[in-house]
């Protein structure tokens, strides 16, 4: 029942974007995302969408699997929908009924909000799709190590990303066994009002919070007995090195972000669907 | 009053690259008031296919009989089914939530409706016959040691008065005194009321000691269905499927290789004792 959440979820598949190293995958999921807020015209859109759905191709992550991790971030569309289409005031007034106003401004607004906002999840879990948590964590690492300098404690930082990380899987796991093993005790987790449904996710809470705290400390333990001490000496067993196929990927991208300004800014095109 | 399961098939994941083929036309049949064992390596598809019993996963396709009634059919009571056929998880005493003992075994009659009299009555009766010592029905159950924890959680199934008793693994992580308490607690059970117990293991010899008939899963398909000392006796199949037979098999099977006429057949150490003083006679 919880296992369907694929938002953010590894997808072992065998593409050339899983086997990128996770450095350009991270700066390049910034980039794009930057990207979509560059440009202000139907062939931007186009370039944009363009590319995305190569990358798309190129992980060999089904689209249907993606579409499906969208289904969790459905509300947080229809509020942006929402709130744009009322709440924009700018140009002719499409329809008018009580205190609902569309305006042409407000139509245009909510349907570029929401395609940019589709576009930014679909990118960044293209990203998490393809790249495994302890690739990503690592990534993460060498890239704000600069940081070390001014005394941010980075790896500090990157395990415990990392841990959260390894932990979303067991704790769901977790949850649909408690789930299950009071629903085998006749808990009725559906039906009801608010405060009775919230009154019974307490045996579900309760032995979350629980199980939680002992992994943790198991985990704690485990690493204290591997004698971890932090990060300082320490080295990794499969350290991160940019390859051909990397540097191709980064000069892909730039042309892509590039491209996007200026055609956004540029092409005569310029004109609005409406 | 019997459980039927008829071609069942069961998919993880369907469609993505997760899928699992987890269950592989099971057909079975369980007559009430058995004491059944079911035995196979991790990932053979038993824990699966006790979740299918009381409905809590849904089979893929096939069907399962509770009753001689479809339990997949529409308006089925599946609450009922589930107070009938009680299921204890494996480490059930992660499930504990309450703030003592007692409250935490009464959920499962409170969730049935019962009044708060019943309910008691309910869990004390629960968990005399789990044999948890009364001062500890007003403790915490997070204050309880390993064994006590697991017999308060599965008084909390049994206060349900379920039909069928399914049990995951009961005596994963317990020390062999544990072990052979929580057993014989069951063994207990069983005896006294009528209830048909299904006990999930990997332990040979904790089955072969108890269990009326074993079924043995390998890679979520029924390898055995048969009376104990009949399934001991592939004891070599058992053994390339990454299970094996009770030490006794292979004692009795050496010494009737080395010519002392015994019967192969015995499951237990206390039988084959007996078998072999009669041999030597």
């Amino acid at each position: 029942m919880i296992r369907d959440i694929t938002i953010g979820q590894y997808y072992p598949a065998k593409s050339v974007l899983h086997r990128l190293d996770p450095r350009v995958k991270l700066v390049s999921t910034l980039l794009y995302l930057i990207s979509l807020f560059l440009f202000k015209s139907i062939p931007g859109y186009i370039m944009a969408t363009l590319f995305l759905f190569g990358v798309i191709r190129v992980s060999k992550v089904p689209f249907k699997h993606i579409v499906k991790g969208l289904r969790a971030v459905v509300m947080l569309l229809m509020i942006t929908v929402i709130f744009n289409l009322f709440l924009t005031r700018d140009g002719a007034v499409l329809f008018h009924k009580w205190i609902f106003t569309i305006t042409e401004g407000g139509l245009r607004t909510a349907v570029y909000m929401t395609i940019r906002l589709i576009y930014l999840i679909i990118g960044s879990s293209l990203m998490t799709f393809t790249t495994t948590p302890n690739e990503l964590t690592d990534g993460i690492e060498k890239l704000l190590y600069p940081l070390n300098k001014l005394h941010v404690p980075v790896h500090e930082v990157a395990m415990m990303m990392s841990i959260a990380l390894r932990f979303i899987p067991i704790l769901l796991e977790e949850t649909d066994k408690i789930m299950k093993a009071q629903i085998a005790r006749g808990a009725d987790l559906e039906s009801g009002n608010m405060i009775q449904r919230a009154k019974s996710m307490i045996p579900i809470l309760v032995p979350l919070f629980v199980s939680a705290f002992r992994r943790a400390n198991d985990l704690a333990m485990a690493m204290e007995a591997r004698c971890y001490r932090g990060g300082e000496g320490r080295t990794k067993m499969n350290p991160l090195h940019y390859k051909t196929r990397d540097r191709i990927a980064y000069i892909v991208v730039i042309v892509y972000v590039i491209g996007v300004f200026f055609v956004g800014r540029y092409v005569p095109l310029g004109i609005w669907i409406f | 009053m019997s459980i039927r399961l008829e071609n069942l098939n069961y998919v993880y994941s369907p469609g993505t690259a997760y899928e699992k083929h987890a269950l592989k036309d099971v057909s079975l049949t369980i007559p009430h008031g058995e004491f059944v064992g079911i035995i196979g390596h991790t990932g053979s598809g038993k824990s699966t296919l006790i979740q299918h019993l009381n409905g809590l996963i849904r089979a893929t396709s096939g069907q399962i009989y509770y009753n001689e009634e479809n339990i997949y059919q529409d308006g089925y009571n599946m609450k009922e089914l589930r107070s009938q056929v009680g299921l204890v998880f494996q480490y059930p005493e992660h499930q504990l939530f309450e703030i003592d003992v007692m409250t935490d075994v009464c959920f499962g009659p409170k969730n049935q409706g019962l009044t708060l009299d019943e309910c008691r009555e309910r869990a004390l009766e629960a968990l005399r016959l789990v044999g948890l010592k009364e001062k500890y029905y007003k403790a915490s159950p997070f204050e309880l040691s390993g064994g006590q924890k697991r017999r308060a959680a599965i008084a909390g199934v049994l206060a349900m008065r379920p039909r069928v008793l399914v049990l995951d693994e009961p005596t994963a992580g317990l020390d062999p005194k544990g072990r052979d308490d929580i057993l014989e607690q069951i063994a207990y059970l069983h005896r006294q009321t009528d209830m048909t117990v299904i006990l999930v293991s990997h332990s040979m010899e904790d089955i072969a000691r108890y269990a009326d008939r074993i079924i043995v899963m390998n890679h979520g398909e029924v390898m055995y269905n048969d009376e104990p000392k009949k399934v001991f006796a592939h004891f070599r199949e058992l053994e390339e499927v990454g299970l094996a037979a009770p030490q006794v098999t292979y004692i009795m099977h050496d010494l009737k290789e080395r010519g002392l006429a015994v019967d192969t057949g015995v499951t237990t150490v206390e039988e084959a004792a007996d078998e072999i003083m009669a041999a030597m006679r």
